[in-house]
């Protein structure tokens, strides 16, 4: 038994490094691709046949990703920051995904989140210690209101959550633009769609706050909730029976109702779950990064963490480290776009680059020509039926 | 004679029992809409059909009386049940709603309603060539979530394409790109097996990054590469000269035919074709198909390939078609909103067709409404079709199912 068992560990660590090295040549491959595209798309330098220069641009601009990420205490905060909505929204599409859910509707589950959680911000004043919890609590609670939509939707009347979650994306966008322009949200001096602010000691701390000299640190305690919803999601889906039900769940839909589950209200609860992380996202936006809201605060979040998921395989380690890959992009890309002439989306091709080597593990193996263990994708979503 | 009966009378089972609850509910609701909200304008509407005619509708009475039809046919439907008729009912009540909601919008006013049902028409071109490119794939068991990435993608490619070298360079150009896109999708998916959904949005991401990539690092420096002329409308002969028809159907760009035929095509060869017949085959049990000797494998590729060139096209109504230009995300979802059509149409071409006109003419309503002063909010107005989406897939399209075999790949053996 004891020998059975160590032998299984030591596949199961092989295997893993053997994905972790699937991981590093996509993003390898990924970048190469991307550095063709930048030298490719330096038309000018090109019909001047300076390829000399176009290739340098790809070495200041891949440079300047790595320095924005991770040369300093300022990029390192801003990777935090812009990780911190992606985790809690990566969580949220991955849960959806355990229990055999499509949630492509983190986008409006963040704006409601958000705007719960904004509403609690300007209208207490202090004292911070049950202000900040109790608006991110509410930007939970009006995450998994809105994510309960299409839960029970689907439950009752077996509408598809794709449909269903892309609708009321829209609707949440109108929503949002609706209530910045009412005299509850509106700011009062103003005439276009922006919110109050939030009020001084119900943002949340920053990070850096401790080091007084430097503003500039953008990172706050919203990172520190993403944290513990990825903890949480881990105890959750491994040590809860609740995780237990939406894991059979998500696997094989049949044989959990056969085994006695519940899987209407599995299913409403998963929605409600995704919904919930996805309006902490939404708080984390509102009361750590912006302080208020505008039309676009969830921006492209909602979509970006579902590659994120997809990346990292919906389990709570690889739902982190691939947010905080993404993160880093973010935050490099913006150094980038700063210092070279390379706009910011490139970092967008990246990361599809990225999910697609990765999901495609015998593509890595033919450009590579290693041999790799075959690795197994984590499940996404039951299709279209039922 | 009660036997007799309960032979004949068809077993319903209670999902459907449900659903036509639902449908009995919704009338109801959509009734009492109508009576308090849509009943409370005074004053004329007027409908312009045709230069010399507008047709009048007095938006009050119109609307208490549809209030009435619509809770007696609702009350009907919940007591009695219309059976095979439920969805005619539904249609013509759904349409005289529509009606009686543009009558209480322009009150007081007129408005072209010829030109709106033309808008809606060309709107919905890009929403059924993307449907279409959906329903080829997953009839064929893959799952095209990389509509989106289709649409925006080829509709970088016409513009570019299109500005140079000509409007039908830019055709084929968004042509060619949409079927490069499905042939990723193509080799991911049936060569690496990779799982279809990843892919597909893969190809969404990559589609955005690159084309706004390509648009602030390109386009911008080199504004020539960015501007054409679009496609006029052709009228029809004859066609064209029915009155308001003539005009909504028949005086359109090629796209929209174009849109027409894709449609009729895709019907047609679906249901009596050999090869519609091996297709759904392959989308449902592919295993049984490659023992009866289809090559699964190659026709699988070929379908995903004619749907790129289908969603080629579709993308190539922006620049070509319509604004003679690329912006960044200019598709904005609407590859998704194909997405929910194909699902809303349950798969099928005609499905979708009306699925994706009913999205069209949201957007063409919402063109019209700024111009029109209704005291409501327009964000609501705006929220108005993603709603009636939700409550139509909610209440009568219920529980979908696709063909059974998408998103799984297939072993040769």
């Amino acid at each position: 038994m004891k020998i059975a068992a160590t032998f299984r560990k030591i596949t199961e660590r092989i295997a893993r490094t053997s994905s972790f090295r699937i991981t590093l040549l996509a993003i390898l491959s990924a970048m190469v691709v991307g550095a063709f595209i930048i030298i490719l798309s330096d038309i000018d330098k090109l019909q001047n046949g300076d390829i000399i220069g176009a290739i340098r641009t790809v070495g200041s601009a891949y440079w300047a990703l790595v320095v924005g990420s991770f040369g300093s205490l300022r990029a390192i905060s801003a990777t935090i920051n812009s990780a911190t909505p992606l985790i809690l929204c990566g969580v949220s599409v991955a849960v959806a995904f355990k229990a055999g859910l499509f949630n492509i509707g983190a986008t409006g589950q963040m704006l409601a989140g958000g705007m719960a959680a904004l509403w609690v911000g300007f209208s207490m004043d202090g004292p911070g210690i049950i202000q900040v919890p109790l608006a991110v609590l509410a930007g939970a609670v009006g995450g998994a209101a809105y994510g309960a939509i299409p839960g029970i939707l689907k439950a009752r009347t077996g509408a598809h959550e794709v449909i269903t979650t892309i609708m009321l994306n829209n609707m949440a966008g109108f929503l949002v633009l609706w209530l910045l322009k009412t005299n509850l949200f509106q700011r009062a001096d103003r005439t276009d769609p922006i919110s109050k602010l939030v009020s001084a000691p119900g943002h949340l701390p920053r990070l850096f706050g401790f080091l007084s000299d430097r503003p500039d640190l953008v990172a706050h305690a919203g990172f520190v909730v993403a944290i513990l919803a990825v903890i949480v999601y881990w105890w959750f889906l491994n040590r809860s029976t609740t995780g237990f039900e939406f894991r059979a769940f998500g696997m094989n839909a049949d044989a959990a109702q056969y085994a006695g589950m519940h899987t209407k209200r599995l299913t409403v609860m998963a929605m409600m779950f995704a919904g919930a992380f996805a309006g902490l996202a939404g708080s984390a936006e509102v009361l750590g990064t912006y302080g208020y809201a505008s039309q676009n605060f969830a921006g492209n979040i909602g979509f970006d963490a579902i590659a994120i998921a997809l990346l990292g395989r919906s389990t709570p380690l690889g739902t982190l480290l691939a947010a905080l890959l993404f993160g880093a992009l973010q935050a490099g890309g913006r150094q980038m776009q700063a210092n070279t002439d390379v706009p910011i989306d490139l970092i967008v091709v990246l990361r599809a680059l990225i999910v697609m080597f990765i999901a495609a593990p015998l593509l890595i193996k033919a450009i590579w020509r290693i041999k790799v263990a075959p690795t197994s994708l984590g499940q996404t979503f039951r299709g279209w039926g039922s | 004679m009660s036997t007799v009966d309960s032979v004949i009378t068809p077993l319903i089972s209670a999902e459907q029992r449900k659903q036509a609850r639902s449908v009995g509910f919704t009338l109801v609701v959509l009734g009492i809409v109508a009576a308090f909200v849509l009943g409370n304008r005074p004053g004329d509407a007027g409908f312009k059909l045709i230069d010399s005619y507008i047709f009048v509708i007095p938006a009050q009475p119109f609307a208490r009386i549809l209030a009435l039809v619509l809770i007696a046919l609702g009350a009907a439907q919940l007591l009695k049940g219309f059976g095979k008729w439920t969805n005619v009912i539904l249609s013509i009540a759904a349409a005289t709603f529509v009606i009686s909601f543009l009558a209480w919008a322009a009150s007081g006013g007129s408005f072209s309603l010829t030109g709106m049902l033309q808008d809606t028409v060309t709107r919905s071109v890009p929403i059924i060539l993307g449907a279409i490119a959906g329903i080829l794939c997953e009839r064929s068991g893959i799952i095209n979530i990389a509509i989106e990435g289709q649409l925006l993608g080829s509709a970088f490619a016409g513009a570019v394409a299109g500005s140079l070298l000509g409007p039908w360079v830019g055709i084929i150009a968004a042509i060619a790109m949409g079927v490069g896109l499905s042939a990723i999708l193509a080799v991911f998916s049936i060569r690496y097996r990779v799982d279809q959904v990843i892919v597909g949005f893969a190809i969404n991401f990559f589609a955005l990054g690159l084309t706004s990539f390509l648009a602030a690092r390109v386009l911008t420096d080199h504004p020539d590469y960015n501007i054409l002329s679009p496609l006029r409308p052709i009228a029809l002969p004859l066609l064209s000269d029915i009155p308001v028809i003539g005009v909504v159907l028949f005086t359109q760009t090629l796209f929209v035919y174009f849109a027409y035929l894709a449609v009729g095509i895709a019907t047609w060869s679906l249901y009596h074709t050999k090869w519609g017949l091996r297709t759904r085959a392959i989308g449902e049990y592919p295993k049984a198909a490659g023992t009866l000797g289809v090559d699964v494998i190659k026709l699988r590729y070929r379908n995903v390939l004619i749907a790129g060139a289908v969603a080629g096209v579709g993308g190539a109504w922006w620049p070509i078609g319509m604004v003679g230009r690329f912006d960044q995300n200019i598709t904005n979802g609407r590859g998704f909103i194909a997405l929910a059509a194909v699902i809303f149409g349950r798969w099928k071409p005609l499905g979708a067709l009306s699925a994706a006109l009913v999205f069209g003419l949201a957007e063409a309503i919402q063109l019209k409404m700024s111009n029109l002063d209704t005291g409501i909010p327009s964000e609501f107005l705006l929220m108005a079709p993603y709603l009636v989406t939700l409550v139509v897939v909610a209440g009568f399209v219920g529980r979908s199912r696709g063909p059974k075999a998408a998103g799984q790949p297939y072993d040769a053996q």
